[in-house]
């Protein structure tokens, strides 16, 4: 690693000019960004299951660091279908070749859900000489040997709309797949349709700034102290939406906005979902700090694990 | 290399799974005789089941779950799904509604063919660093361009992550965020655009549009020069197809990007009762195969004998028809930018004023689908400065509407990588049916009931494949489709 420390701490604090830092981040991230450290990067593979991409789209727009930093300088990212360079069985070979070389030591990443279902057909992501894999088998073999698994957006978290009702393709979260399977690699959840890239690059950061300090397990260790009853960050994940927002005094005060476009009021009248999720949008806000959910419309709960179902209807009348 | 089976005859199979720097989960299967493709199979391989899922919902809740199909273009299927809805609940949007949504679709255009260009297809022509994800790559990757100009593309794919980014803020001041976008939906958008919040979105726009003028579209007529035998190939059935995009009346048939069809060297009006979806090669039950949109089903059959794809066959007319820019240029046929003009001539010896005068050989090719893409990216763009005049700061964008019992809507749209179809059926106040005919199944799909293969397939009959340990042109046509 070796990001400087404005970016650091911008990474941390979001973009809101004059918020609290203490309020924003937990201690350990604070500590870990706020010193620039120099390191190999550690290797990550990035598989993608029943995903849209927008996780990985997401991840592109991280500003602090910058996602040329990220990929040039904090990781070194030997798989990823969307952005490798190399193609089928060339790009295949990169990760049986960095799990050998790297056993119990590189991240995986997991974006997406994992069908079940009909042998995992629903999900065919490779072919290495001759033998198709389905995203099932792949996680099966690489998940035992990782350092640690990330599972990035509501679909890897907590199946999400893949495995809403309605679903055939027996979609399940990773940490559910893992738990069947009796693979016992930890699991951080970063869920979000999409999650915000902080969230993304401020784990990664500080799993490996931890790692790097403590050793692999001891540090992991660190990791899992501060992760939510959902398996989430809490720096991240542990404030409520409704509670940090702007507009919570309009809703004391009985002051309801009528339609999306009328902004001086509250938005739960219109369906907002706030009261019933968790994350820092609010503070952060998103691309750049020009808009955020409820600013905009409303929130839909995309964080949380009964997305979409238990958040649906998204709208009231 | 690729996975690869020599055959005696001198005919080998080479499967390419995963297709990299695409959105998704795509394999290619092709058969290579002297030196050339002469058959191909394109796989689809994941399946979801979102018309499923969307069974039973409240209608509006489309237009926030069907954006998940994909994260590169979700303004593009809320657009959709708003369309339909707007259709079916009978609501009129304003035209500061319209206005707003052309901004926020067209500021994720740009960004979705910078992205494109630069981060999915630029490494098939353009040498990275010694670094992952920049390596691996095929040990003989065909990368011609001379260390200067290589250099000018590594620091134009860094700069262009910034700009992609900025373009995404500008769907993010008026859609609330991206990916994934609260601002569109049923009867306009959510937020009325004030003078501030135009002036944030011009500001980053001046940016985005001088990118694209100095760099995106010089840089792909230069690449271009260097491969000019990418000009050659990839043609497939030359036939294409547009549902038109960016509205710029109330009525919504005048469009920017204009609705039409080229079949058989032949131009025709677009008229959606024309399409059909097939299934006999999909792992999708037979019984649904050749149905109309509005009466579209998706049963998964993923064990169905001689299937290869979760794509299904969607033709117009019963012919296969490709999407996406090259399409939409084809059928509008704008002016070209003065810098194509100007490089059309000096590097082509072509004397090119409207996009047609490139010819059909040209254009319907792998570097004529990347010009295309530059090209509609200019024209966007300009389109962007006349929104931003027209658009009325404080102007309502928004149309309250009753949700009906019951009622019926069709959404068309053109996503960045081609046609866009959702047709939504309300019964009982909630959704009784929802179909969609995505973008990059209008080009990815197998072969249809009559045999035939899809636009895909087809354009890679031909390519050129000189060694089969690193065929780089397969691949290299895929991407052109941004698939």
């Amino acid at each position: 690693m070796s990001l400087n420390r404005r970016d650091f701490v911008k990474l941390c604090t979001g973009t809101v000019a004059g918020f609290g830092v203490s309020q924003m981040f937990h201690p350990a991230i604070r500590d870990a960004l706020a010193d620039t450290t120099n390191g190999g990067r550690p290797p990550v593979l990035w598989l993608s299951g029943q995903s849209c991409t927008g996780c990985s789209v997401s991840l592109l727009d991280t500003a602090h660091p910058t996602i040329a930093d990220v990929l040039l300088k904090v990781i070194s990212l030997n798989y990823h279908s969307t952005v490798m360079a190399g193609e089928g069985e060339v790009a295949v070979a990169s990760i049986f070749d960095t799990v050998k070389a790297n056993k119990g030591k590189f991240f995986l990443v997991m974006e997406g859900a994992v069908p079940t279902e009909a042998a995992g057909k629903y999900c065919i992501v490779a072919e290495y000489k001759h033998k198709e894999y389905t995203v099932a088998e792949l996680l099966k073999m690489v998940a035992p040997e990782a350092a640690a698994v990330l599972a990035v957006g509501t679909c890897a978290a907590f199946g999400g709309i893949p495995a809403a009702k309605g679903s055939t393709t027996g979609a399940k979260s990773v940490s559910a797949f893992l738990k069947e399977n009796k693979i016992a690699t930890p699991v951080v959840n970063l869920s979000g349709c999409p999650p915000h890239p902080d969230w993304i690059v401020g784990t990664i950061v500080l799993a490996l700034k931890l790692t790097q300090e403590k050793g692999l397990a001891a540090g992991l260790g660190e990791v899992v102290k501060i992760l939510d009853a959902d398996g989430r960050p809490n720096p991240f994940y542990g404030d409520n939406v409704h509670e940090n927002c702007p507009h919570l005094q309009s809703y004391d005060g009985g002051k309801f906005c009528p339609s999306f476009t009328h902004k001086d009021g509250c938005r739960y009248e219109l369906g907002c979902k706030g009261p019933g999720a968790n994350c820092d949008s609010p503070k952060r806000k998103w691309n750049g700090g020009v808009n955020w959910c409820v600013e905009n419309a409303t929130c839909i709960g995309c964080t949380e694990r009964d997305f979409p179902d238990g958040k649906s209807p998204f709208y009231s009348n | 290399m690729a996975t690869s089976t020599p055959a005696a005859a001198g005919k080998a199979t080479i499967a390419i799974d995963p297709v990299t720097r695409i959105e998704g989960h795509l394999k290619a299967e092709v058969v290579v005789e002297n030196g050339k493709v002469v058959d191909a199979h394109i796989t689809g391989g994941m399946y979801r089941g979102f018309e499923a899922i969307l069974q039973g919902r409240d209608p509006r809740d489309a237009s926030q779950l069907v954006q998940r199909l994909c994260g590169v273009c979700p303004t593009s299927h809320s657009s959709c799904s708003a369309l339909a809805q707007d259709a079916a609940f009978k609501v009129k949007v304003t035209e500061n509604g319209r206005i707003t949504r052309n901004l926020i679709l067209g500021a994720n255009y740009l960004q979705s063919h910078i992205l494109h260009f630069y981060h999915l297809a630029a490494l098939d022509y353009v040498k990275g660093p010694e670094t992952a994800p920049f390596i691996p790559r095929f040990k003989a990757p065909d990368l011609r361009l001379s260390d200067d100009i290589n250099k000018v593309g590594v620091d134009q794919y860094l700069e262009a992550l910034e700009v992609r980014r900025i373009a995404h803020e500008m769907v993010a001041l008026f859609g609330g965020r991206m990916p994934h976008v609260h601002g569109i939906v049923a009867g306009g958008t959510t937020e009325i655009p004030t003078k501030e919040k135009l002036t944030e979105y011009g500001a980053r726009f001046l940016k985005v549009k001088e990118f694209i003028e100095k760099k995106y579209l010089p840089c792909v007529y230069t690449v271009g020069s260097v491969y000019k035998d990418l000009f050659k190939q990839g043609q497939g059935h030359k036939s294409c197809i547009s549902f038109g995009v960016f509205p710029l009346d109330a009525s919504g048939k005048k469009t920017l990007l204009k609705a039409g069809v080229y079949l058989n060297g032949k131009d025709g009006n677009f008229d959606p009762k024309q399409i059909k979806e097939y299934v006999k090669y999909s792992w999708f039950d037979d019984k649904t195969t050749g149905l109309p949109y509005d009466r579209g089903q998706t049963i998964p059959d993923v064990n169905k004998k001689g299937a290869y794809s979760f794509a299904k066959s969607p033709r117009y007319n019963d012919k296969p028809v490709e999407a996406g820019p090259l399409a939409r240029m084809w059928i509008t046929n704008p002016e070209l930018s003065a810098t194509g003009q100007q490089l059309l001539k000096e590097k082509f010896g072509l004397n090119a004023k409207k996009f047609r005068d490139i010819g059909v050989d040209l254009a319907f090719s792998i570097m004529g689908r990347h010009v295309a893409r530059a090209e509609e990216t200019l024209l966007v763009a300009n389109a962007i400065v006349g929104w931003i005049k027209e658009i009325k700061p404080g102007g309502e964008t928004w149309t309250k509407f009753e949700l009906p019992a019951s009622g019926e809507g069709l959404g068309l749209t053109e996503a960045p990588r081609g046609a866009l179809l959702h047709f939504l059926r309300v019964a009982d106040k909630k959704i009784g049916n929802y179909n969609i005919v995505p973008a990059t199944v209008w080009n990815v799909n197998p072969r249809d009931d009559m045999g035939v293969r899809g636009p895909m397939e087809e354009a890679l009959i031909g390519v050129e494949v000189k060694d089969i340990d690193n065929p780089v042109n397969v691949a290299r046509l895929i991407r052109a489709f941004d698939p």
